[in-house]
Parts: structure tokens; sequence; C-alpha cells
């Protein structure tokens, strides 16, 4: 595998997580749980989808065969895609697609961090400006940690629960492969161990401040890398690139 | 100060130019009528996040996408803006959610109608959004403060709204001849709706001399719609589309066109429920409001906690 190759697997693994959490996100728009969280949760997919915008558009150059971010978006299918599974899971209620949101975002603010120092231009510029927004994003999703955790009853269970559900999806997040290990000898992306390390910190006190547990699982999902989805998956693509596809080469 | 010299004085305000605010007196007629329209107002900005939230994860490319998002933002944030402007006269949100839920409040009929195709996104940002500015531009020159003030911010999101709706419609109208035609399938459902979203004709809306003189009402519902018209068959006609509507003319005297007969039936049946999605919409917002009601007591319950904690600190 080439630095480019890898470079090109790498920019669809940030851009594919970060259009597909947008994506969930905006099935909220209209049914949030009250007005100001619809205009949090619409900005907040905003964010997500132009960061895997600048994302796609870069891979596509990346990999010089003139395909550009829609052709990436639109017309991969689902085992070409690099999401990471904890980002297709379906919104459930609104303490689920809080623990979904916390744990992700956690992991972005610190992955984006490191990669501001990227010795690849693109991806550093990329990652400051994005690093900007996601500070935010953890922000809001935090705060409802705690809202949540140390709230009532319900809200605490409802939270644990969404916790519970996602857990076994967090540890694929720091798996490293082929592509990691050529581009971390770049300079261009950090080693996730590092990302892991803060990240685990963060969660664990967050997670205690807000009256939670860390869940407890056994077994760990994986396989986002290879493409290798949950059934989830296929249902989002169909819905986001049916227009598309139905009028091949068209203008929009 | 009696009633009759208050009323002389709020009068005699607003003949100046000046702007009524919150705490100044005003006739409770006055006060009525403003929570009703500003009520409706923001009611119509929320309900309207369904239709065009409906092709958010649809959207045709990412450049389009991102652009609904934001239109879609800004729609909410009206909401908002406005509710707290209904919240100066002295009604509550809650207040005002719950006449929406149960149906005592209106929101526009135009809403009721379904998005069926990515067009239908365009349509409604170049006529719906077009309609809307149209009478939002007189209403912000309007007595009430916190609404005129309102009316100013939001019309001018509402011009981006509306070239962008415009502009999908261009693209599709110079693309694909399926492009083109699910462009023209746009207009013909959504013109007439369109054109009825400004009200009642003046014949059957008599307009209240009192509510023009307290330029609550701006101007009557047919001088709006003629100003929209006007603007809207042109742009049309350059962009290869046809407003469904075989009756218009367009008169070289006055300058203005004339259109063929409203189907006011179909309107007085969407306002009182019968339109294809008014129990759909209704029934949205209503499980929205139900769903998040534990969160609202999560947030409020977690609010309370942090004031006793900080006053034991």
């Amino acid at each position: 595998m080439t630095v480019q190759e890898a470079k090109f697997e790498y920019l669809l693994r940030l851009g594919d997580s970060s259009l597909i959490i947008g994506h969930r996100l905006s099935e909220w728009c209209g049914h949030g749980p009250i007005l100001e969280e619809d205009i949090a949760l619409i900005n907040i997919a905003l964010d997500f989808v132009g960061n895997a915008t600048s994302l796609l558009a870069y891979a596509g150059q990346v990999e010089g065969k003139g395909r550009d971010e829609d052709a990436l978006a639109y017309l991969r299918d689902e085992r070409e895609y690099r999401n990471l599974l904890i980002t297709e899971q379906p919104n459930g209620d609104f303490a689920n697609t809080i623990a979904r949101q916390f744990l992700f975002d956690t992991y972005m603010y610190f992955l984006y961090e490191e990669l501001k120092s990227s010795k690849d231009e693109t991806i550093s510029a990329i990652a400051v400006k994005s690093h900007k927004e996601i500070t935010y994003h953890l922000r809001h999703t935090t705060e409802w940690m705690y809202r949540f955790g140390d709230g009532t009853v319900e809200s605490h269970e409802r939270l644990q629960n969404g916790l519970n559900d996602l857990w076994m999806y967090t540890s694929e997040m720091f798996d490293m492969d082929e592509v990691d290990a050529i581009l971390i000898k770049e300079g261009i992306v950090p080693d996730l161990n590092k990302v892991k390390v803060s990240w685990e910190k963060r969660v664990h006190e967050v997670i205690a401040e807000a009256t939670l547990q860390i869940p407890v699982t056994v077994f760990k999902q994986k396989g986002s890398k290879e493409g290798k989805h949950s059934e989830h998956l296929g249902f989002l693509l169909a819905e986001m690139q049916y227009v598309h596809r139905a009028h091949p080469g068209a203008k929009w | 100060m009696d009633d009759a010299k208050q009323l002389e004085a709020f009068e005699a305000k607003i003949a100046s130019g000046a702007k009524i605010e919150p705490k100044d007196w005003m006739p409770e007629a006055y006060r009525k009528q403003l929570i009703r329209m500003m009520s409706q107002h923001a009611h119509s900005e929320i309900v309207g996040m369904l239709p065009e939230g409906n092709w958010i994860t649809r959207a045709p490319n990412l450049r389009r996408k991102a652009i609904l998002l934001a239109k879609v933002q800004d729609e909410a944030g009206h909401g908002l803006y406005l509710y707290s402007a209904v919240e100066t006269l002295g009604v509550d949100r809650t207040e005002l959610l719950y006449q929406l839920h149960t149906g005592k409040a209106k929101y526009s009929s135009i809403f009721n109608y379904p998005t069926l195709t990515w067009a239908d996104i365009g349509a409604i940002g170049w006529l719906v959004d077009g309609a809307a500015i149209m009478n939002q531009t007189a209403l912000a020159r309007g007595s009430y403060g916190p609404y005129s003030r309102a009316m100013v911010r939001i019309c001018k999101e509402e011009s981006f709204h509306n070239r962008q709706g415009y502009e999908i419609m261009m693209s599709l109208a110079q693309g694909t001849p399926e492009q083109k035609a699910m462009a023209q399938d746009a207009l013909d459902r959504w013109w007439w709706p369109a054109v009825m979203m400004l009200g009642p004709s003046d014949d059957k809306s008599p307009n209240s001399d009192q509510l023009m003189k307290w330029k609550v009402k701006m101007e009557s519902n047919d001088a709006i719609r003629e100003r929209f018209i006007d603007r809207t068959v042109p742009q049309a006609e350059f962009i290869g589309l046809k407003v469904p509507d075989a009756d218009m003319t367009f008169d070289e005297k006055t300058g203005h066109y004339t259109h063929g007969e409203i189907n006011w039936d179909e309107f007085f049946e969407v306002i009182k429920g019968n339109g294809p999605c008014n129990a759909k919409r209704l029934k949205d917002r209503s499980e929205a409001d139900k769903k998040g009601a534990w969160v609202r007591e999560a947030a409020t319950a977690y609010a309370a906690k942090q004031i006793k904690e900080r006053a034991i600190a």
C-alpha cells in the first residue's frame, strides 16, 4: 500500500463517519424534544456534513481518478463505506442519541486535536476548522450527559441504557491497521493509542460526574475499516442516495 | 389616565410612526390580535420544518443538503425568535404550543400540502417563502416593536431562502427532461396554494379599519397577492416554466397580471383541517412534544439541583 492509497482510505474513514452521523442527526429535524434542541441538532448536523464534504473532496483529489465529493458520497455501496459502526446506529430516544454523540464527539475532539498538527497541510487545515466546531458539539453533549445522569430517575435510566447499548461499538474507534501504520510513519495521523488514553480519561470522568456507570461489555463489535457494517447502513444509504442515483449524471 | 385618554395617546403614538413596546399601554383587542398573528406565524415556522425536513436526508448532493440544513435551521430560529416576541405580550411558549397541539391555534395552511419530490424544496423556497416575504416586508412596518424588529431580521433570511429556492428550480429547469418535468410538476402543485396562502380575497375578508389604523395589518390580502404574482410570473417565464393558470392575463395599462378564479373552497377545507397533511403535521408535532416531556423534566430537575447546590456552597 502506498502513502497515497493509505491517505485516501483514511480520508474516507474520517469523511464517512462525519457524513453518516450528520445524516442521523438530521433525522431529528422537526422532531426534537424542545425547539432549542431542534436548532442545535440541525446546526451540528450541518457542521458534520460540511466537514464530510471537505474530507471527501480531498479524498477524491488524493485518489486522482476524477471522483468528487458527491461521487464518493452518493455512488459507493455499503461495503465501500468506512464510517465507524457507532455513527450509523439509529437515533433511538434522545438519551440514546446523546450517548452516541458523547462517545463519538469525545473521540473526534481528541483525534482532531492531534490531526491539527498533521504534516499534510490540507488535513491539518480541515482539522483546525473542525476542531473549533467539535469543541461546541462536545460541550453540548456533555451538558446533556450531566442533565440526564443527574436529572430524574427516568433520564438516568434512559441514558445508562443508551451507554450500555452503544459501548460495544467504542473499541473499534482505536483499532489500527496498515493504513494507520503507514500514515503515522509519515507524521500525517496520530497513534490512536494516544487518542484512546485521552478519550478513556474524559469519558470516565464525565460518566462518574454524571452519576452513571461505565458499561461492562464482553464482546466488542468491529468491521467498519473493512466495510463490514451493521444492517442499518444499507437503509440509510438507500434513502440518502436514491435521488442522485435515479438521475445519473444530472446536475442539481 | 382613563381608557379613552390612553387610547388617544396610543393611537397618536402609532400615527406618529413610533413603535409600541411591551410595557406600553395597549388596548386588549390590539394585544389579542397580535398574539393571534404572531403565534400563527411562529407555529408556521415550526410546522414548516416538517415538509422541508422531509428532504434533508434525500437531498441530491452535499451542497444542496448543507443549504437545506442551514435553511431549516433558520426557520427553527425564526420560530424561537417569534415565540419569544409573543411572550412579551404575556403568553408563554408552553401555552402557545398547547394551543397548536390541540388545534386551537392555526398555522399557514400551505404546510398541509406534501413535499413529493426534490423540486418541491425549490418550489417552497421560491413560491412559499416568496409569498411570505411580500407579507412580512409589509409587517416590518407594523406598530408593535418586537414583531416589527423580528420581521426585519426574518425578511433578510427569507430573501436568501427565496433565492435558493429559485436557484433549485432554475437548475432543474435547465437540467434533464426528467428534472424539468419535476420542476413544472412542483410549480403546478404549489402555485395555487401559494397564491391562496396570502389569505382570502378582500371581499371575503373585510379589512378591519381599526387593525389598519393600529398598524397591525398593513396591506390588504389582494394587494399583497398582486405584488407576489407580478413578481413571480416573469420569474417562471425566465426559466421556461409555466404558471398553471390558463386564465391569467397581463394588463398593459395597469402593468399587473390578472389571475384566474381561485378555488377558495379548497382553501377553507384545508384551513378546517381537511388538507392532505393536516393530521400528520399535528401528530408529528404533538408526538415530538410528548416524547420530549421527560427530557424537559430532566433538564428542569437538574437545573433545580444546581441552584440548590450553589445555594449550599
